[in-house]
C-alpha cells in the first residue's frame, strides 16, 4: 500500500503481472490450508486481503475479474453455494477502486481501520446470502478474521511492494 | 499518479457499471445453484483445476505426521503391540460368536424366508480437510468419482456413522456431517426398538432427535443405531448416545439430545460404504390420487 504523501516517497518499479498472479494464488493456498478448531475462526480470509490491496494499489489492473473468478474457485473449495463468494469479493473490489484515492491518503491506523471496515463488509455479505439460505448465525467471532487480517495490512504491504523495489 | 488518467483516456464501462454486471452474474450464479441445480458442470471443472493446488495445501499437515510417526519410541512401539494383541485375541473370542450366531441368523433367516442382509462394502478413504465454511459442518475426502464413490453414500468410521457424501468431485468427495444441520439419520433405539429421526444442530458433538413425543420411552445411555428403512443407511450402525432429556409440557415434543458416538469432529481414515442396500420394490400405487390442480382446472 502506498505511502503517506507527507512521507519521503520512494519510487517503485512497475508492477509485473506475474506478480500480481503469483501473489493472487498463494493467497487461494493460504485459505486452503487445512484450518480447524480456533484458527479457522483467527484466519483472516486471505483472498479477500489480496484482492483488495491490488484494487487499492493497482486498480486499473487487478479487479472485478480477478475478484470473481477467485470468489467463484472459494465457493468450490468449500462446498458453498456458487456466487457467495464471487458476490462478496466484486462487491469488495468495487469499494476498493473507488476508495483507492482516498485510502492511499492515509498512512499507518487510519488506512487499517478503512481496511477493517471493508473486510466487515465482506463478511456481512457472505453472512446476509447464508442466512437468506436458512443457515444459523455462527456468532460473533465469525468477525474476528477481519480484525486479523487488519493487523496483517501493514506487513503484507510491505511484503507485497518488496519486488518493486530497486535491486 | 500513473493509477488516475484523465477521463477521456478511460476505457471499458465505469466501475459501477462493472459492479452491477458481476453482481448479476453472481446472484444468477446463486440462484442457478440454490434452485435449479444447474451449474453441476461448471462446479466440476472449477474443482479439477483446483485440485492440484487443494493436495498441496493438504500436504504440509500431513508430513508433519508422517515425520511424527517417523519418530516414535520403542517404548511406546511395544506398548501399542502388547495392547493390539490383547485386543485382537479378546476380539477373535468375540469373533467366533458372531460367526456361529451369524450362521444361526442366516439359517433362521432362511427358514422364515426373509431376504438376506446383504454384506457391506467399504472404500477407505482420508480426510483432506474440513471445510472453512463456519455456517456447516462438511469434510472433503480424497476420494471421488473416479473411485466409485456416488452422492448419497454413507460414511462411517471404526465407532459409528459420521455422514453422508453430498458431492462428488473426480477425484474429492464432500461429506456432510451428521452434525450440520441439514442432516438427518434415521435411528433406531436399540433398547426397545423405537425408531425416530436424529437431525444435526449445526454445533459439533450435539445431535437431536426430532418429533419425539412426551411419553416416549428414552432414557440417558440409550444408545440409537440406523434403522435402515431409508434405504441409504444400512441397518445397525451406531449413531449416537442420549445424553440429556427434556420433557416440558408446554411443548408438544421432547426435546432428546445425544452425542454422536462416530468421530465426527476428528480426522482420521473414513469407511464409503458402497453396497447400496437393497430394497423390495416400492409398491405400485394401484389408484392414483387425483391432484388438486389437475381436478381444478377440468
Amino acid at each position: 500500500m502506498p505511502e503517506a504523501r507527507f512521507a519521503p516517497q520512494e519510487i517503485l518499479l512497475p508492477v509485473k503481472a506475474g506478480h500480481i498472479a503469483i501473489s493472487l494464488m498463494v493467497a487461494l493456498f493460504l485459505n486452503l490450508l487445512p484450518w480447524s478448531g480456533v484458527w479457522l475462526w483467527i484466519k483472516p480470509d486471505f483472498v479477500a486481503l489480496v484482492v483488495l490491496y491490488w484494487c487499492i494499489e493497482q486498480p486499473r489492473r487487478v479487479g472485478f475479474v480477478a475478484a470473481w473468478v477467485l470468489g467463484l474457485f472459494m465457493d468450490v473449495a468449500d462446498g458453498t453455494l456458487f456466487g457467495q463468494h464471487a458476490l462478496a469479493y466484486s462487491i469488495l473490489a468495487f469499494a476498493g477502486i473507488v476508495l483507492h484515492r482516498r485510502v492511499r491518503m492515509f498512512s499507518g491506523t487510519p488506512q487499517v481501520i478503512h481496511v477493517v471496515l471493508l473486510l466487515l463488509m465482506n463478511d456481512l455479505i457472505v453472512l446476509c446470502i447464508r442466512l437468506a439460505g436458512g443457515a444459523d448465525f455462527p456468532g460473533f467471532q465469525y468477525f474476528i478474521g477481519s480484525f486479523t487480517a487488519g493487523a496483517l495490512w501493514l506487513p503484507l504491504g510491505a511484503l507485497l511492494r518488496l519486488p518493486q523495489r530497486h535491486a | 499518479m500513473e493509477h488516475s488518467p484523465p477521463p477521456f483516456f478511460k476505457t471499458g464501462p465505469t466501475p459501477l457499471a462493472r459492479l452491477l454486471i458481476f453482481s448479476a452474474l453472481s446472484l444468477a450464479f446463486l440462484i442457478a445453484d440454490a434452485r435449479f441445480n444447474y451449474l453441476v458442470s461448471l462446479r466440476q471443472v472449477a474443482a479439477v483445476i483446483l485440485y492440484p493446488l487443494q493436495r498441496i495445501a493438504a500436504s504440509p499437515a500431513s508430513i508433519v505426521q508422517r515425520i511424527g510417526d517417523f519418530f516414535v519410541t520403542h517404548g511406546s512401539l511395544r506398548s501399542d503391540n502388547a495392547r493390539l494383541t490383547h485386543e485382537n485375541f479378546e476380539q477373535g473370542a468375540l469373533l467366533q460368536q458372531l460367526k456361529a450366531l451369524e450362521a444361526e441368523n442366516a439359517q433362521l433367516r432362511n427358514l422364515l424366508a426373509a431376504r438376506d442382509r446383504l454384506p457391506i462394502k467399504v472404500t477407505t478413504a482420508e480426510v483432506l480437510y474440513a471445510a472453512r465454511d463456519p455456517f456447516s459442518r462438511k469434510v472433503i475426502v480424497d476420494r471421488g468419482s473416479q473411485h466409485d464413490v456416488l452422492p448419497g453414500q454413507p460414511v462411517v468410521d471404526n465407532r459409528g456413522v459420521v455422514g453422508q457424501v453430498t458431492r462428488v468431485y473426480p477425484w474429492l468427495a464432500e461429506v456432510t456431517l451428521v452434525t450440520d444441520k441439514g442432516q438427518f439419520v434415521p435411528v433406531q433405539n436399540v433398547r426397545n426398538g423405537l425408531r425416530s429421526v436424529l437431525g444435526g444442530t449445526g454445533s459439533d458433538g450435539t445431535l437431536e432427535l426430532r418429533f419425539v413425543p412426551l411419553q416416549a420411552d428414552y432414557q440417558d445411555g440409550d444408545e440409537l443405531v440406523t434403522s435402515g428403512i431409508d434405504g441409504v443407511y444400512p441397518p445397525g450402525l451406531p449413531v449416537a448416545r442420549v445424553t440429556g432429556i427434556e420433557r416440558s409440557v408446554e411443548q408438544i415434543f421432547a426435546r432428546i439430545t445425544c452425542v454422536p458416538l462416530g468421530g465426527v469432529a476428528h480426522y482420521n481414515q473414513l469407511l464409503i460404504v458402497n453396497g447400496t442396500p437393497s430394497l423390495p420394490p416400492r409398491p405400485v400405487e394401484t389408484q392414483k390420487a387425483p391432484r388438486s390442480r389437475k381436478s381444478r382446472s377440468g
